[in-house]
């Protein structure tokens, strides 16, 4: 498989995917603000959104249990998998035993995970995706590129251009056009797929209902056509109830796209009941693991399961603005996919160096409406990783060079001084300008500085003995003092008697640092 | 609001205190943390950083024993050799009441601290003790000291970039900017897309160039979109790193520290 580098390069050389991807990220970006701002209380809905979450994942044993018993009890088949071969070994025996010749599919990241289509098509099963963006990476034999907008990285003209390959007919490149031609020959698709496939955006423990949230129509034509419908679900996908999606609905469209409600909102409690118009005569719902129980327990990771998949992360994200989300190299891209992508594949020798494409800048953290702490799991990614002796070895020279360095401070001042005389050599009118040695890829972009003719540290003794002399002097330390006196009295109050840990005793605090005790509860799971 | 009463207080009180220099006195220690690029760099920044804290009545100590918080190490996963360099600002401000450094990053990297030593109990409670004592420069300048107005005067078109680290992981956005409305004759201009990273992140900028090349091409291209003479920041190595971009097109925008900035704004120079 190639790197991150090597296809963040072929991103990179591609302006009309940096176009497009610019373009669409931006209006999302700009999209949420304003959601956000209209809301008027963001912050305190995104902190509830957090801590239902939080409360469910770290019970997830208990509300996985009600909400199958509950499934069960609205007449629909629970399958529980534990890996993605396995969920897909139990869709196939259903499509057989259905003798199904299509399959008609809206959106879902899972489905992906599992590379359902292939196996299906491999099985002689007519596979469909009809969300449109999906439906056009599909014709373009590609993986999604954004969580939520799959076809992100083309434009209008190469959509286009695919479509009328399609069509056999030239399609102009008008929205209202190509999407009128989309809706006509997926009409018919509807009409005689054997089975839905869905995803799930919730699953409400308390009633044992999956909830689609979506824009097309799609998803409530594919849930309600065909005879059969299957729906893959990740297994953290549950709330406990009916009023916690209150909270979900509000944020998640509004963290997607800026939207206060999708344009369909479907929730479906089992198949259809003899009174319903319409609805699957069967239903089978798919619990798919596949390395997120792994997560369970784990203080520094379990808060990925959080996740609500809105792809806020993704537009908020300046790296992935720029090399868009095939670079990431799996199912899932962006900042969650840097990170959901090495955890559930907990074979740390293979991880590339997708951690390593983030600059740490927090935009991620910053934008995630249940407030998952991103750049910090980034961190920890690569410690794993090193930890567990599978660090660039280069690298990890230099890192021993810089501890040798930075841990006494005489050796620090005798590098300091070694690399004045040294950088003679190199330095041109006070800057660095060549290509050579850590600055070879630097000094692409940029020109380096040199090193001071002086460090802060010479500069000292003289600077201090100027600047006592002028407080002395003017004597205008007073009111400086006492603001400090009293910072420090508001220190020694804000701290807990005993540990002057601020924050760590809270249930869940917010502290950045992470070390929320709910974790602790989570490595009580059993299941 | 209430802060800028207090401003306005302290820098009439500050002025009438001038011969009261019995009450200056005192056992309070506030030390400087350089920080290792202001310390082997970029030096004039913890100078000017130093003469606008003596202005207003508050001596620093600097103690040597102090290197580099550790941060590279720290990004990269390599959290031993992180320890051996964040132990020398333990040990080196262990006594301090105060630790003030020009840069939200290496404020914020003490605040990884705890996590960093959390299997060492007695690094542990001096890691605690040291994110409670630490402000990033203007944080302690309008937090602690009340003060936005230094009657500082710089008539130039300035834009300001809000690094990520300080403002968005330790929430400095309004700091800066009470600051910067202060100084007179200055015009400041918004940067288009701010908010965005300058693409520096450290070894990141070693290890995927070119990605961040095209960061912080991009970012170079914001703050010239403004015509401003002068970018300032909180952070000098975001700032370096903009610089170094801004210097390898040719670009004549002066980068400076807001320290920098504010203390040419005093000083009159």
């Amino acid at each position: 498989m190639s790197s991150v580098k090597e296809r963040a390069d072929l991103a990179l050389n591609n302006d009309f995917l940096r176009k497009a991807v610019r373009f669409t990220t931006e209006r999302l970006r700009d999209g949420k603000r304003k959601a956000a701002d209209d809301h008027g209380n963001w912050e305190e809905w995104r902190e509830r959104g957090r801590q239902i979450r939080l409360h469910t994942i770290a019970h997830l044993d208990y509300y996985l249990h009600r909400f199958a018993e509950q499934a069960r009890a609205n007449g629909a088949h629970v399958h529980f998998a534990s890996t993605g071969e396995e969920a897909v070994r139990i869709a196939l025996e259903i499509a057989a035993r259905k003798q199904a010749r299509s399959v008609v599919k809206s959106k879902s990241m899972v489905s992906e995970e599992l590379h359902v289509n292939r196996a299906l098509e491999e099985a002689g099963v007519e596979t469909v995706e009809t969300d449109l963006g999906e439906y056009i990476i599909q014709l373009a034999g590609e993986a999604p590129s954004h969580i939520i907008i799959p076809a992100i990285h083309k434009n209008r003209y190469q959509i286009a251009e695919l479509l009328s390959r399609e069509a056999g007919e030239e399609l102009p490149p008008e929205t209202s056009v190509l999407a009128g031609f989309v809706r006509r020959k997926l009409r018919a698709k509807f009409l005689e797929a054997d089975i839905g496939m869905t995803g799930c955006n919730f699953a409400i423990a308390e009633t044992g209902s999956i909830v689609l949230f979506e824009n097309e129509g799609n998803a409530r034509m594919v849930s309600t056509v065909p005879k059969t419908q299957i729906t893959f679900m990740g297994m953290e996908r549950i709330i406990p109830s009916w009023s916690d999606l209150e909270v979900m609905a509000t944020l998640l469209p509004r963290s997607a796209t800026g939207q206060k409600l999708t344009v369909y909102m479907s929730g479906i409690t089992g198949p259809r009941r003899s009174a319903d118009g319409d609805g699957p005569e069967e239903m089978h719902i798919i619990i798919l693991d596949n390395g997120r129980s792994e997560q369970l327990g784990d203080p520094e990771f379990q808060e990925l399961l959080n996740c609500i998949r809105c792809g806020a992360c993704l537009n908020a994200c300046p790296v992935y603005r720029h090399i868009g989300g095939h670079a990431y190299g799996g199912t899932y891209s962006g900042p969650i996919g840097a990170v959901l992508t090495p955890a559930l594949n907990k074979n740390v020798a293979e991880w590339d160096d997708i951690a390593s494409a983030s600059s740490l800048c927090g935009a991620c953290y910053e934008a995630c409406p249940v407030k998952i702490p991103l750049h910090d799991m980034l961190v920890y990614l690569r410690r794993r990783k090193v930890e567990q002796g599978y660090g660039n070895k280069l690298e990890t020279a230099g890192m021993k060079g810089f501890a040798a360095v930075t841990a006494n401070s005489k050796r620090f001042h005798q590098v300091l001084k070694a690399g004045r005389v040294l950088q003679r050599l190199v330095v041109r009118n006070g800057e660095i300008p060549a290509q050579i040695g850590p600055l070879k890829g630097w000094n692409r972009y940029r020109v380096a500085p040199s090193l001071a003719n002086q460090p802060f540290r010479e500069r000292w003794d003289s600077l201090q003995h100027e600047l006592r002399a002028s407080v002395e002097q003017t004597g205008t330390g007073a009111v400086a003092q006492e603001r400090m006196r009293e910072a420090l009295l508001q220190r020694a109050a804000a701290r807990p008697e005993g540990n002057g840990v601020p924050g760590r005793t809270h249930e869940v605090s917010g502290d950045q640092d992470g070390n929320a005790t709910v974790r602790k509860e989570g490595q009580t799971y059993d299941g | 609001m209430e802060r800028r009463n207090q401003a306005d207080t302290i820098t009439a009180t500050v002025t009438s205190m001038a011969g009261a220099a019995d009450t200056a006195k005192t056992n309070i220690k506030v030390s400087m943390f350089a920080t290792c690029i202001g310390d082997a760099l970029y030096p004039r920044i913890g100078e000017a950083m130093a003469r606008l804290l003596a202005r207003l009545g508050v001596s620093l100590e600097f103690p040597p024993g102090q290197t580099c918080c550790g941060q590279p190490a720290f990004n990269s996963g390599y959290w031993e050799e992180a320890r051996r360099s964040a132990s020398t600002l333990l040990e080196a401000f262990a006594d301090s009441d105060f630790v003030i450094g020009p840069s939200g990053s290496c404020i914020g990297m003490i605040h990884h601290y705890p996590k960093l030593f959390e299997h060492d109990p007695v690094r542990l409670k001096m890691a605690e003790e040291l994110k409670a004592k630490s402000y990033e420069f203007t944080q302690f300048l309008v937090q602690v000291l009340g003060v936005t107005d230094l009657g500082a005067s710089f008539p130039h078109k300035v834009t300001y970039h809000p690094s990520c680290h300080g403002s968005r992981l330790l929430g400095i956005k309004e700091e800066p900017m009470a600051l910067l409305q202060n100084v007179k004759g200055m015009e400041l201009i918004p940067l288009p897309f701010a908010e965005d990273c300058c693409g520096f992140g450290g070894t990141f900028a070693v290890k995927m160039a070119d990605i961040s090349g095209a960061m912080v091409t991009e970012k170079a291209d914001h703050v010239l979109e403004t015509s401003a003479e002068v970018l300032t920041g909180l952070d000098m190595a975001c700032l370096m790193n903009i610089a170094g971009q801004l210097r390898h097109r040719q670009q004549s925008v002066r980068v400076m520290h807001l320290a920098e900035l504010l203390d040419e704004g005093v000083s009159g120079t």
